[in-house]
């Protein structure tokens, strides 16, 4: 018998269609970004995320209601949600911008996402209790969306998380984080927003039938001006330039050869 | 309904622009961040960034009133500071977010004398300064690189995205009034301690929250002799080759130890269990730039150059000649690294 939750939790899991992590990115001759004619994926922290959120229903099956996903992007974002469906999410929510679009930044992202979750609370009485989002993208590598988010919505936050145990009654979550030279502990009221961590978990592979099955679950459309959002950077991108090219280095035969390059440049027994 | 709260958000950016229109001398609030009785290498490494701003720089010491004292006084005698805020409260000994924010919040809000808040990337930081930000409806430059700031009041910063295989320029322009950003440490030295101390010091009350809606339950750090991973000028790094826990220790900890270097790892080696997390090198782990670095059975993934290839000498060993970890290494050796390392002990001592 489980025990019976106050109230059923909804999670809404943010997700970012990302160039994949195995791409070797390509900066454009004019200096303004990448070569984006590449292959995209889900940002690697945001399949952790559905994951755990999906993770915790199978572990908790009387505590939540609904997983749903929100993804803030061009229209080829609808490819990552569908991703997410597959993997189990209930539906999905697209914020749609131009391709001309330039990518917004963390701030417009946490407001939209602001924006959202009171529009879950007010128009469809279903407010969310738990958010879980990458700790960054692997594009921007920013790392802030999710603390601005419980920034702005005055809630708690858990970042860079390892383990996260909800309680049974759903009022609150022991999160185990990855600090600097280990972990720590925190326990937070819900609703709250927790940032993943790799260490998370190992999220799953889509199933043939469960991508079918996907297809027909519910998926949103809004656009930024839907929700009053305006999602213009404030920070002006003057240049994407390669980084600096090591020289080619040369390979030794022996281990001589490596320890006599080891001295010649300085370095010996401490 | 919806867009009442946008346009009132445009209006109030409009008057910090007309505020803060006429550029005055940058003034950046330094987070200085502290362990076991000492001021954190990387908070020395922002101190060095706030300076380049060209500006008065003060640094910001929050904590338990026993840890804050001794730390006062270290602070005073860095180099480029201009004055000291201290903040202490027995919430602070081991704070969250959710504590600090406040704090923070009400030096930044209502005019503050400061045009910059710095602190280094550390876990922390990274947790703290974007809420900040969000709450002053500012944004946040992570990780720079560099800086420079303008006498128009605008700050221009350089920062690895991608995973460090492209460098962003970006400009924060004069109309954002408060630019918040965190400093990779390695990009910029450790402010030196050479001043007389002859700084001003000014204590704030504490903001305490009556009820945080996070608390701390328990910290644990991985416990270690050695040199610390991201400030090391040597590091010794592991991956998947090295088998398991036992073999991982047996074989890189002699070398570490020879050369005096800190242990470093591979994800695939965190992940399989042979080193802690806390030693992963890489986008997702710690962003070393030692002057040596040793990498050992290492193949060399985009993310795991990401966190090592600004170190000055990169030595590789590996099986395969193939790997790429050889195209960014200054002296590679093919071979088998349960060979090679023993020997390199045997000759270096």
């Amino acid at each position: 018998m489980h025990p019976t939750s106050a109230r059923l939790l909804n999670i809404l899991v943010p997700i970012k269609r990302t160039i994949d992590y195995a791409v070797k990115i390509r900066v454009n001759p004019q200096n303004t970004g990448v070569d984006t004619n590449v292959k995209h994926s889900m940002n690697p922290f945001d399949e952790i995320a559905v994951e755990e959120a999906i993770r915790q229903r199978e572990r908790n099956k009387d505590a939540i209601k609904s997983i749903k996903v929100v993804s803030i992007g061009p229209p080829k974002a609808s490819e990552v949600i569908r991703s997410a469906l597959a993997m189990g999410a209930d539906s999905g929510i697209h914020v749609e911008y131009p391709d001309s679009a330039p990518s917004p930044e963390p701030l417009a992202i946490a407001k939209t996402l602001k924006a959202i979750i009171e529009r879950e609370a007010k128009e469809k009485n279903a407010p969310i209790d738990l958010v879980i989002l990458g700790k960054q993208a692997i594009d921007d590598d920013a790392g802030q969306t999710g603390q601005m988010l419980a920034g702005l919505l005055g809630w708690g936050q858990a970042t860079y998380a390892s383990k996260v145990e909800l309680d049974a009654s759903g009022k609150s979550a022991n999160v185990t984080t990855e600090i600097d030279g280990g972990s720590q502990q925190l326990k937070g009221q819900l609703p709250m927003v927790i940032t993943t961590d790799l260490r998370l978990n190992e999220p799953r592979y889509a199933s043939l039938p469960n991508i079918m099955k996907a297809k027909k679950k519910p998926v949103e459309k809004l656009s930024p001006s839907d929700l009053g959002i305006d999602l213009t950077p404030l920070l002006e991108t003057i240049r994407i330039s390669e980084p600096a090219k090591r020289q080619a280095g040369a390979k030794v035969e022996t281990v001589e050869e490596l320890v006599a390059k080891l001295k010649e440049a300085g370095f010996k027994a401490a | 309904m919806l867009r009442t709260p946008t346009t009132a958000l445009r209006t109030s950016h409009r008057a910090l622009f007309r505020a803060y229109a006429t550029a005055s001398q940058p003034h950046a609030l330094v987070l200085l961040e502290h362990r076991g009785g000492a001021l954190e290498s990387g908070s020395l490494s922002a101190l060095t960034a706030a300076g380049q701003l060209g500006g008065k720089v003060t640094g910001l010491i929050i904590g338990d009133k026993d840890q804050v004292t001794p730390l006062v006084e270290q602070a005073k005698k860095l180099q480029g500071i201009t004055s000291v805020i201290q903040s202490s409260s027995p919430h602070y000994a081991t704070p969250v977010t959710e504590k600090l924010s406040p704090l923070l919040l009400s030096l930044l809000k209502d005019s503050p004398p400061f045009t910059h808040v710095v602190s280094a990337h550390t876990s922390s930081a990274r947790s703290l300064l974007p809420r900040v930000a969000a709450l002053l409806d500012v944004p946040a430059v992570s990780d720079i690189t560099s800086l420079e700031h303008d006498a128009s009041g605008s700050t221009t910063f350089t920062r690895p995205i991608y995973a460090g295989n492209a460098i962003a320029t970006v400009k924060a322009p004069a109309s954002i009034a408060l630019k918040f950003f965190t400093v990779r440490p390695t990009a910029f030295p450790a402010a030196a301690s050479t001043n007389s101390g002859d700084v001003e010091v000014k204590e704030v009350a504490a903001v305490e929250e009556a009820e945080a809606a996070t608390e701390h339950i328990s910290t644990n750090l991985t416990k270690s002799d050695r040199p610390e991973l991201g400030t090391a000028s040597r590091v010794v790094s592991g991956g998947r080759a090295l088998k398991d826990a036992a073999t991982f220790e047996k074989t890189l900890y002699p070398l570490a130890d020879l050369l005096g270097a800190a242990v470093g790892a591979s994800r695939a080696a965190v992940d399989a269990g042979y080193a802690d997390n806390s030693l992963q090198v890489g986008q997702t782990g710690k962003v070393v730039a030692p002057e040596l670095y040793i990498a050992l059975g290492i193949s060399g993934a985009i993310q795991h150059l990401a966190g090592m290839k600004d170190s000055k000498l990169i030595v590789a060993v590996n099986k395969d000649a193939d790997a790429p970890i050889f195209q960014v290494a200054d002296v590679g050796l093919v071979g088998d690294l349960f060979e090679v390392v023993p020997q390199l002990v045997e000759k270096l001592k």
